[in-house]
């Protein structure tokens, strides 16, 4: 239990010191970034319409 | 006499070079040759078996495409002394760290299971049942990487990578046309008629020839080899040494089955080495070497990415230089996604065809992201100073990543939906 404990402390710990993108935020960066989200959603919204699809047609 | 003063210090000079990159060598060479790992040695002989010697120039044009992209890890390694995974933390933030290392671990521990079904499947053609070759190179690997020191270990797998080399005389066996090599490989051609199949090998050679893996390794391995700024130019001497063995490798395969067994439907190349054994023991035999030595190369390689990356995030130490007892965890990762890759191949009925085309859509996933976030470090001016990307190599980069963010998109889109490009 206490493993566990001390993993999410580290997890933690990881998430405070990389809170802030230390990367000069810039109007390139800034739309790269969203680009690549709106295309990993796409991607995801693909997969589980595949899956869907798999399900349903068995 | 004097042609011998004279040709004595330009010798020595070239001596002295030559001893210097041997210093430096590894990272590129390891990682580019790894890359030749079981599923591209499959793709390779699928694809001579397939289109004959007519694709050989495209193989050609992704020397450039492979050396522009592992280029940039070499000079961001070198200045930062970060590997990639902490690279994106740092520059980007927890949620894209996350998301990156997860994703890299999912997809190499795909990987891994299909690099074990090509051991397995190369090593059963001489008699050896799966667990025997399971066990033995999980043993192999241990040797190779609890020896505490980096530079024994890179020595290893460049012995490996000279074993990758096993195609080429493979391919002086089966005697093949000179002429047709040359003027049906080195011309520009769609055998054919460009077509959605067509399509489909082409993009499955750029996926196997970039993999989001390839990033994290050589990063780090840069790192862990400590490489410094001043050594930059060797480190790009050896990448681009790295991209030509792993292109001519790749371009022997397609010569022995494209002489061998063009017009056969290759599905892997256990497969190929079965079909070759018909015709020609030893090129068989040499095909299912390759095919054991490729899987092991790229087995260890990306166990190695996927233990650096968590070292890097976690904070744990994660240097091939120390011992099990300084980085147990390092040590940790590495061996369990060795151990569980392993097992999945001995499960009697497990769905190891669904894991190889699983591998090829989750790569989909990480390495448009990877490579985004590979040009935008490389122009950070803050961390990269005067070895940020000019100019040109942001479009010849920038040219390439788009190029392959958007075939290997539609490559992972023909796999979920394979009626897609027929």
């Amino acid at each position: 239990m206490s493993a566990f404990r001390n993993l999410f402390a580290k997890i933690r710990a990881i998430n405070a010191r990389y809170h802030e993108p230390r990367i000069e935020m810039s109007g390139a960066v800034r739309l790269s970034l969203l680009v690549l989200r709106v295309y990993l959603l796409a991607l995801v919204a693909l997969m589980i319409y595949k899956f869907v699809l798999i399900v349903t047609q068995g | 006499m004097n042609l011998f003063a004279k040709l004595y210090y330009p010798l020595r000079k070239a001596w002295k070079a030559v001893g210097l990159y041997l210093v430096i060598a590894g990272p590129g060479i390891v990682v580019m040759v790894a890359d030749n790992d079981a599923g591209g040695i499959t793709t390779y002989a699928a694809t001579g078996a397939k289109y004959g010697y007519h694709l050989i120039w495209f193989l050609l044009i992704l020397i450039p495409v492979a050396y522009y992209v592992q280029e940039m890890t070499v000079r961001l390694g070198a200045i930062t002394k970060r590997g990639h995974a902490e690279a994106i933390f740092d520059g980007f933030g927890a949620f894209w760290g996350w998301f990156s290392l997860l994703d890299l671990l999912i997809l190499d521990w795909l990987t891994l299971v299909t690099e074990f079904v090509g051991m397995t499947a190369a090593l059963t053609i001489f008699g050896a049942p799966p667990w025997i070759t399971v066990i033995g190179v999980i043993l192999l690997m241990a040797v190779i990487v609890l020896n505490g020191r980096y530079w024994t270990f890179e020595k290893l797998a460049l012995l490996f990578c000279a074993l990758n080399l096993v195609y080429i005389p493979g391919a002086f066996l089966v005697h093949p046309s000179v002429r047709d090599i040359i003027h049906q490989g080195l011309i520009p051609n769609f055998a054919g008629g460009f077509n959605g199949q067509l399509f489909f090998f082409l993009m499955a050679n750029i996926g196997t020839t970039i993999a989001p893996w390839m990033l994290f390794f050589q990063q780090s391995a840069v790192v862990d080899k400590g490489m410094l700024e001043k050594d930059i130019p060797w480190g790009r001497f050896d990448t681009l040494l790295g991209s030509i063995i792993t292109v001519v490798v790749a371009v022997f395969i397609v010569i022995v089955t494209g002489t061998v067994l063009h017009g056969i439907d290759i599905d892997d190349a256990a497969q190929a080495a079965q079909e070759l054994m018909k015709t020609d023991r030893y090129v068989g035999t040499f095909l299912a070497i390759g095919l054991f030595d490729a899987g092991l190369l790229g087995a260890i390689c990306i166990s190695l990415a996927s233990s650096w990356a968590f070292g890097e995030i976690f904070g744990w130490a994660h240097s091939l230089n120390t011992k099990i007892r300084q980085a147990p965890w390092f040590y940790a990762t590495y061996f369990m996604l060795l151990i569980t890759a392993g097992l999945v191949v001995l499960i009697p009925r497990a769905p190891l065809v669904l894991i190889t085309l699983f591998v090829q859509v989750i790569a989909v996933t990480l390495l448009p992201a990877a490579l985004v976030f590979l040009i935008l470090l490389l122009n950070d001016r803050t961390t990269m100073g005067e070895r940020r990307n000019t100019p040109v190599q942001n479009l010849i980069g920038g040219f390439i990543v788009v190029s392959i963010i958007i075939l290997s998109t539609l490559y992972g889109f023909s796999v979920l939906f394979p009626n897609l490009f027929k």
